[in-house]
């Protein structure tokens, strides 16, 4: 008897010291063992501090011009000096980054979301509904982009980043969506879904609770990959004139203002910080993308 | 002897597509008896994982279709029930169990998330109730750690606690059939007799019914009580098992009997038999067997041969085999 609770007891210390393994928990630990993906991670950590606590960093505020203070190179006032219009540059940059941010991570999100929708219906059904979805999918690709988004902005006679995330998210869906049929199309045919039908599981469970769980690894990878490209996307769009107007600060707006021949050469602190934090953001996203992607990968089990 | 559990009548399953009709299973019978096993044996490609997917009306579509028969399961037949109704016999009136115990389960799901399931979907018990019957299905099929193994991915699990959490599953709302198709051709041959034992504790215990698909007759002459030997899409030669193994008829049985290696005998090489399985999109015109036969005669290419008893419930397809016993019947 007492033995018998004490082999009991031994039991129980045992299963108390061995946490319950989910593949969430191992991909975690396969991530933190991948030092670029960490150092990825808490780089953008950082970037997301100092945009979200802007204001702790500089008493100014971005969107105020002041025409006494135009074109001031960098001082203990202006760290990294004033713009043309008297905005300060430290000011413009830090709050540039929450709309860059926002805009790539909102954009990411929608593209991911009709993707999955449109991806998913296409794939898990197949047959001509796949294949009609999929028709649409290649006219999409090949949608001439520039034009679409000048005409967009001329429907909506403005500007600024709901437009900029709209106008992403209608026309960078078809990619993920592709995707996303690829992955369904390849769960299908698993032998646990095959199984899940056998229990007299309905259609939309074994799409939401056996098929929805096992994309999300694929998900996280995508989405973090989207963010970076949208990063690059919107910088390049506002670079352009067609993203964010000038009045709302953000980097590629920084950017623009700072491209004339005189600036590029005497205020390289006014470009040379959003073209930085551009980089930084696009370079950790894709490190934590490339870790995501290592972590989750079911041959590297260990 | 008893009303049969399922009745299979005049099944056919063909793919058809613009350029072939593949003839995947051609005109299949048999019965499974309540508490019983019945035994589908045959090469790949015989048509026996596809019956028994035809039983689930799991036939993959939009090309596979199940163009004739009846499956009738307590006299009501499967085919005429909507997919609604249908979806309620599986995994409640009629388990499956796979061939890979490595892939058949969910890798995102928990143990006892994937049992529970089938409970909270047939047997409308609340998740927590659900967890708790499957700590007991757990230990029913030989887990001693079962509480802990509700809480474990599949991940954690063997090959064969894997195919024993299936079995769980399967038999979690105790259903009057389990069908297993090559439930242990993935397992090594200790762990194989562990699940052959526990299913057929578990065929004692609640009287289930098994319907068991495979290609291994060692297999079947552990488990099976009625055996149906398949090619070609057909049936070939049906009967109990023991007299399957004492007096098997069809050329195709008595070769297939012949390439298992017996353990006593000394032989220069395991028999086996010339060819292959015809491919389902063209048969021959005459007996599907009659290319590889070595009884073949110049009818057997020519005419199909019907499926006849000839003895007591010993029924074959075979022009020569049924010619002989016709003959001696008319001798007497």
């Amino acid at each position: 008897m007492a033995v018998q609770a004490l082999h009991n007891k031994a039991k129980t210390g045992e299963t108390k010291r061995k946490r319950v393994q989910s593949p969430w928990r191992l991909s975690l630990q396969r991530f933190m063992r991948n030092r670029l993906a960490v150092a990825g991670f808490f780089t953008l950590l950082v970037i997301i501090f100092v945009t979200v606590a802007a204001p702790l960093f500089t008493p100014y505020n971005p969107t105020a011009i002041n025409i006494m203070n135009t074109n001031l190179p960098p001082s203990a006032a202006h760290p990294l000096g004033t713009d043309g219009s008297g905005y300060d540059n430290l000011a413009r940059l830090l709050y540039g980054g929450r709309v860059d941010l926002t805009v790539a991570v909102a954009a990411a999100l929608m593209t991911m979301l009709i993707g999955v929708i449109y991806g998913g219906i296409s794939g898990f059904f197949g047959g001509w509904i796949d294949n009609l979805m999929m028709r649409f999918v290649d006219v999409m690709l090949n949608f001439p982009f520039i034009p679409f988004i000048l005409a967009l902005e001329a429907i909506f006679n403005t500007s600024g980043e709901l437009i900029l995330i709209t106008v992403v998210s209608l026309t960078a869906w078809p990619g993920p969506a592709r995707f996303m049929r690829g992955i369904f199309l390849q769960l299908r045919e698993q032998d646990y879904v095959l199984g899940a039908v056998t229990i007299g599981a309905s259609k939309w469970r074994i799409i939401f609770r056996h098929m929805l769980p096992n994309t999300i690894s694929s998900l996280a990878v995508l989405v973090s990959m989207s963010v970076a490209g949208y990063v690059g996307l919107d910088a390049g769009l506002t670079f352009l004139g067609l993203g964010l107007p000038l009045t709302v600060p953000s980097w590629g707006g920084m950017l623009s203002q700072a491209s004339n021949y005189i600036d590029m050469r005497t205020e390289p602190y006014s470009w040379i910080p959003p073209a930085l934090m551009i980089i930084l953001t696009i370079l950790s996203v894709n490190f934590i993308g490339d870790g995501l992607r290592d972590a989750f990968d079911p041959q590297a089990r260990t | 002897m008893a009303e049969p559990l399922l009745k299979v009548r005049n099944l056919r399953t063909y793919f058809i597509s613009k350029n072939s009709t593949v003839k995947a299973v051609d005109g299949v019978d048999f019965e499974v008896y309540p508490g019983k096993v019945l035994g589908i044996v045959g090469e790949s490609g015989s048509g026996k994982s596809m019956t028994s997917l035809s039983v689930m009306r799991l036939v993959p579509g939009p090309q596979g279709k199940i163009v004739e028969g009846e499956i009738l399961l307590e006299g009501q037949d499967l085919l005429q029930l909507s997919e609604r109704a249908m979806r309620d016999v599986r995994g409640n009136r009629i388990g499956m169990i796979f061939q890979e115990p490595m892939s058949a389960l969910n890798p995102v799901l928990k143990i006892g998330e994937q049992i529970g399931e089938v409970l909270v979907r047939h047997r409308k018990v609340t998740k927590a109730q659900a967890k708790k019957q499957a700590v007991a299905l757990l230990r029913s099929v030989g887990f001693p750690r079962a509480e802990q193994i509700v809480d474990e991915y599949p991940h954690q699990l063997s090959g064969g606690m894997r195919q024993r959490a299936m079995i769980a599953m399967a038999m979690a709302c105790e259903p009057s059939l389990l069908i297993a198709d090559e439930p242990t051709t993935a397992l090594d041959v200790t762990i194989q007799a562990q699940v052959l034992d526990l299913m057929r504790s578990l065929k004692e215990q609640n009287g289930t019914a098994i319907l068991l698909i495979t290609h291994d007759l060692g297999v079947v002459a552990q488990m099976a009580d009625d055996v149906v030997v398949m090619y070609g899409g057909q049936v070939v030669e049906a009967a109990s098992a023991d007299e399957i193994f004492d007096h098997p008829l069809h050329p195709y049985t008595q070769a297939l009997m012949a390439s298992i290696p017996v353990i006593e005998e000394e032989r220069e090489r395991l028999q086996a038999i010339p060819g292959t399985v015809p491919s389902a999109a063209d048969f021959p015109s005459g007996c599907r067997f009659a290319p590889r036969c070595a009884l073949a005669e110049e009818r057997c290419h020519e005419q199909m041969p019907e499926l006849r008893e000839i003895s007591l419930a010993h029924a074959v397809r075979c022009l020569v085999v049924q010619g002989k016993t016709d003959r001696r019947e008319n001798a007497t």
